[in-house]
């Protein structure tokens, strides 16, 4: 697999850098907060969305809630 | 969730990916920015004190509430290892323990309530006062000790965001003369 697990410092350094920040969260929980300039792409609509709206020559740092 | 996203993608083509897996409530813990239609209300992980003591289960109570007080707090969460809160010492038990023998776990409060991060303060400061909490706990959902919240650092914050709404009506008002 290549998804990298990463933490907040991290986040920080690839949005330094130009990546995309995706919250896969449903509507309601991405328009009550979410992180500054997130993208919202609901994972029930992923598919869909994703090949449309996200560059792949950019990272991509995907987050939800927690870890739960 | 997010993990299932990023493996969606991953079999949609895309290469450069990368999960936060502790998510916007580890972001929002730390009290970074946000953007979004909730109100600007205070929550939690804004006034969460970070610097409350913490100790271990085999800590011997004597030498924690030295530490404890010579920090210039009366309480103290116990922890394990990776930071989960496991317990409270409260005042009154670091005060009332003459044996400093006992260790924190045969004395603390196991299982104190906690609080997320991103609950409202003005939330929980009606269950403190119902309860008679002098203060909460707030972790991730994981358990992991974020800070603690006292009864009066509560109260503060709605003080203070009942007067910064006050002042932003106040204004407005003053600009649309």
């Amino acid at each position: 697999m290549m998804v990298k697990a990463i933490d907040r410092d991290e986040v920080c350094r690839l949005l330094e850098r130009g990546a995309q920040l995706v919250e896969v969260l449903p509507s309601k929980e991405y328009r009550d907060q979410h992180l500054p300039g997130a993208i919202h792409v609901p994972l029930d609509t992923l598919d869909r969305e994703a090949p449309a709206r996200l560059r792949r020559d950019r990272p991509i740092i995907v987050y939800c809630y927690d870890t739960q | 969730m997010s993990p299932r996203a990023a493996a969606r993608l991953e079999s949609l083509g895309f290469t450069q990916l990368f999960d936060y897996v502790d998510g916007k409530m580890d972001w929002f813990a730390n009290d970074l920015p946000a953007e979004g239609e909730l109100p600007d209300a205070p929550y939690l992980g804004q006034i969460a004190r970070r610097d409350v003591p913490t100790c271990r289960l085999g800590d011997g109570i004597g030498s924690v509430r030295e530490q404890v007080h010579a920090r210039g707090w009366d309480r103290c969460v116990v922890v394990d290892e990776n930071g989960l809160a496991l317990g409270l010492l409260e005042s009154e038990t670091l005060a009332e323990q003459a044996d400093g023998d006992a260790s924190a776990e045969a004395v603390m409060t196991p299982g104190p309530t906690t609080f997320r991060p991103n609950v409202p303060v003005a939330e929980i400061v009606h269950a403190m006062h119902e309860n008679e909490l002098d203060g909460v706990l707030v972790t991730t959902s994981g358990g992991k000790l974020v800070g603690y919240v006292s009864r009066e650092d509560a109260q503060q914050a709605i003080r203070d965001s009942g007067r910064a709404e006050a002042d932003g009506s106040r204004e407005h008002g003053a600009s649309r003369r």
